[in-house]
């Protein structure tokens, strides 16, 4: 029972957003990804990432939080050439926690944005990057 | 060919955490090739699933901004010794790959 209640928005989710992943700011491809959706700042995700990266292809990310009902996790980072990295749909037996490498270009906000309940909650961190990693 | 995918698992507490690494360029097609000085186009995986015994208990969206030979490490609930795990892969081209281990 929890394939079909699962499939259907996933692959629903992925077809449109398209333009989310080609937008070239952080706000359109927030409004995107997200359309018309409230977000709220919240303390109870942690982007674990070190603050000074020397090497931009390769940056390890970790998010955790402890809000419920995780259904997704969403990583943006401002200043890349498509600010939309990656999104985790989680399903109810997942622990609210993913772990991943990525590319940074230049020193960027590292956006992390949690829907739990229906509700989007977001959270960011700045980091350094001395050798940028979109080549 | 051997598998593209390295998926382990580790079962602490009713807790399985899942990691894996899966061999793919991830290219972005924004870089040149220093041989033939021509853009290498864009080559990425961008749609990934894992399923615990057949049902689907995660999935990922991922742009080219994921690094080259993805690493991707989550976390879940109520599995056990010898359940199936498969994690399957996409890219922008329409390559697949797939794994599939007993949860250990």
């Amino acid at each position: 029972m929890l394939i079909t209640g699962w499939l259907k928005p996933i692959s629903a989710f992925a077809k449109s957003n398209k333009a989310a992943f080609n937008a070239n700011s952080l706000d359109k491809a927030i409004a995107a990804y997200f359309p018309g959706q409230e977000i709220q700042k919240s303390e109870r995700i942690t982007i674990g990432v070190y603050p000074v990266v020397e090497n931009g292809a390769v940056v390890p990310i970790k998010i955790n939080t402890d809000l419920p009902q995780v259904e997704s996790m969403t990583i943006f980072v401002d200043k890349n050439p498509n600010p939309l990295i990656a999104n985790f749909n989680l399903s109810p037996v997942c622990v609210g926690f993913i772990s991943t490498r990525i590319k940074v270009q230049q020193d960027s906000n590292i956006i992390a944005m949690v829907k739990s309940n229906g509700v989007l909650f977001s959270t960011s961190t700045f980091i350094e990057v001395h050798e940028g990693g979109c080549a | 060919m051997s598998s593209t995918i390295r998926l382990k698992t580790k079962i602490r507490d009713d807790i399985t955490t899942v990691r894996a690494i899966i061999r793919h360029p991830m290219e972005t097609g924004f870089r040149i090739d220093n041989a033939t000085n021509a853009l290498v186009p864009a080559h990425y995986i961008n749609e990934v699933t894992v399923a615990h015994n057949g049902n689907i208990i995660m999935s990922c969206d991922w742009s080219r901004a994921v690094s080259k030979n993805p690493y991707l490490s989550f976390m879940f609930k109520g599995a056990k010794t010898g359940d199936k795990l498969e994690l399957r892969w996409r890219d922008n081209e329409n390559n697949t790959d797939s794994i599939t281990t007993r949860i250990t």
